[in-house]
């Protein structure tokens, strides 16, 4: 019974090792599979959910969705996000709060996605942008919504 | 047709007829050393470009492709960094021990290349008890390692000596008792001899099964004894950084990384000369033409190609396989390998004896 058992064990060794270099020597054999990306030389295909930075949308009108409801910079862990909030005085004298300022530290920022999550009108999502090294750290607070831009209609 | 021999006794007898037989004997020595050092650099450069290609292509990766045509000349720039490099001796190490080690370490690959054949009558020396001579010189290796991993004062490098001593002194038993059953086939310690003895096959087609089983005995004592994946517990570069050589720089650790890839070779050129017919081409029964046209490649290149393909398979065990922990690895060799392999060794004794082989 022992000899029956050791025997098996080599067998079985034997066998799982041979599966194992069949599979690398495939992938030597087949170039194909290679999914090193050369960065530099050719354009990367970056994954879809692949969080690079805090963007905001803008259309063609420069109108984007943020009603600043600082809702992203209470769900942001470690104060990436800062809001600076105006008062708009509509044609019939009514004062409605608005976004002045989209303060976005990407210093800070650890691409956790929570902000994106939170927002209630979808005007923020992360980029596929990854190259975000500058000489100096103060380009890397960025005002996220364009300057003049306004509102979209509708969205509150 | 080119054959190493006629270059080497043209040298041999323009020496002679120019010189006295001391000093052309002298002048001989010189260039058998000059061409070592040089085959030696030159296997590092290859071996290490080639490992790293082979183990990008199993990764699924490219490898080295910037410097040289397609990463050719990756390893020279690597050399010229390395020769660069500043050689620091520790604080608390012992400094001739530590600064003695990497010579040692190299001067025993230099010293198994002796009885090595590279080619038909290509051969620096044929002692009578060549394979006596590699497996007992091999041995010596351990020494260096052993020296280097004390010398350093620092613990990673004394437990990877450490271990590294209990595998090699391990695995050489099992290495031993495959070489053996071969010896007991041909009947002759002498290389050329066991070489002369598979001019009608190679041992690992005529030995039957023993042979093949001595064959994959040898090529797992071998990967252990110089220390490669999936035994290389003694650098096991993610539990002890590097191991022995932890504390090395610059040139150095250029050579102990150097004396591994020799290593390598050496191994493998045992291998191959005792399964795989040393220079000798692929003989197939009776079939001449095919015969014939086997014999016109030259036996350099049967030699190298052999040990090459020996080398690439080892290469393979190591970006294949993952690292044993120290107690498995004592286990493969006292309860599995040595067993196997003296069971092997009496069957092949059988064999011998009822002249079974071919």
């Amino acid at each position: 019974m022992f000899l029956k058992d050791y025997i098996s064990d080599i067998f079985n060794a034997v066998k799982s090792l041979l599966t194992g270099m069949r599979r690398t020597g495939y992938y030597f054999t087949h170039h194909k599979e290679i999914i090193t990306q050369q960065y530099p030389d050719t354009k990367q295909i970056l994954p879809e959910r692949f969080r690079g930075e805090v963007i905001m949308l803008h259309d063609e009108n420069n109108e984007h969705a943020c009603t600043g409801c600082t809702a992203c910079e209470l769900a942001c862990p470690n104060a990436t996000i800062k809001i600076v909030t105006k008062f708009d005085v509509s044609p019939e004298g009514k004062k409605k709060k608005a976004l002045d300022t989209f303060v976005y530290h990407l210093e800070l920022c650890t691409m956790c996605n929570l902000c994106i999550v939170a927002c209630p009108t979808d005007a923020i999502k992360m980029a596929q942008t990854f190259e975000h090294s500058v000489f100096d750290r103060s380009l890397l607070t960025k005002k996220l919504n364009k300057p003049g831009s306004k509102i979209r209609d509708g969205v509150e | 047709m080119f054959s190493l021999e006629g270059v080497t006794n043209f040298i041999h007898t323009w020496l002679n007829n120019t010189f006295n037989p001391t000093l052309a004997l002298l002048f001989e020595f010189v260039i058998v050393g000059l061409s070592v050092i040089t085959l030696f650099a030159v296997l590092g450069l290859v071996l290490v470009l080639m490992e790293r290609k082979v183990s990008a292509y199993m990764q699924i990766r490219l490898g080295p492709n910037r410097v040289g045509y397609k990463g050719s000349l990756q390893t020279v720039a690597d050399t010229l960094k390395l020769a660069m490099k500043e050689g620091l001796t520790p604080d608390g190490a012992d400094k001739f021990l530590f600064n003695l080690a990497p010579f040692v370490v190299m001067i025993v690959a230099m010293l198994i290349m002796a009885p090595i054949p590279f080619a038909k009558g290509f051969q620096m020396w044929d002692l009578n008890i060549g394979v006596l001579y590699v497996s007992a010189v091999s041995s010596v290796s351990v020494i260096g390692i052993l020296m280097a991993g004390w010398a350093s004062n620092n613990k990673y490098s004394l437990l990877g000596a450490m271990r590294s001593g209990a595998q090699i002194v391990s695995y050489e038993l099992s290495a031993g008792l495959s070489i053996i059953s071969i010896v007991v086939l041909t009947g002759s310690l002498q290389i050329s001899d066991i070489i002369a003895s598979q001019q009608n096959g190679w041992w690992i087609f005529k030995g039957h099964i023993p042979a093949l089983i001595s064959f994959v005995i040898f090529i797992i004592a071998v990967t252990a004894e110089t220390n490669r994946a999936p035994f290389d517990l003694a650098e096991a570069e993610s539990e002890l950084t590097a191991g022995f050589h932890t504390e090395y720089s610059g040139m150095k650790f250029a050579l102990f990384f150097l004396a591994e890839y020799v290593n390598i070779f050496i191994v493998c050129s045992i291998g191959a000369i005792l399964f795989l017919g040393g220079w000798m081409p692929l003989h197939i029964g009776h079939w001449q033409g095919f015969n014939h046209v086997m014999d016109y490649v030259p036996s350099s290149i049967w030699f190298m190609g052999k040990v090459f393909f020996l080398i690439f398979v080892i290469m393979w065990f190591r970006w294949t396989f993952p690292r044993l922990r120290i107690d498995q690895l004592l286990n493969l060799e006292w309860k599995y390998l040595l067993p196997i392999s003296m069971f092997n060794l009496l069957l092949m004794t059988l064999v011998a004896i009822m002249g079974w082989h071919f």
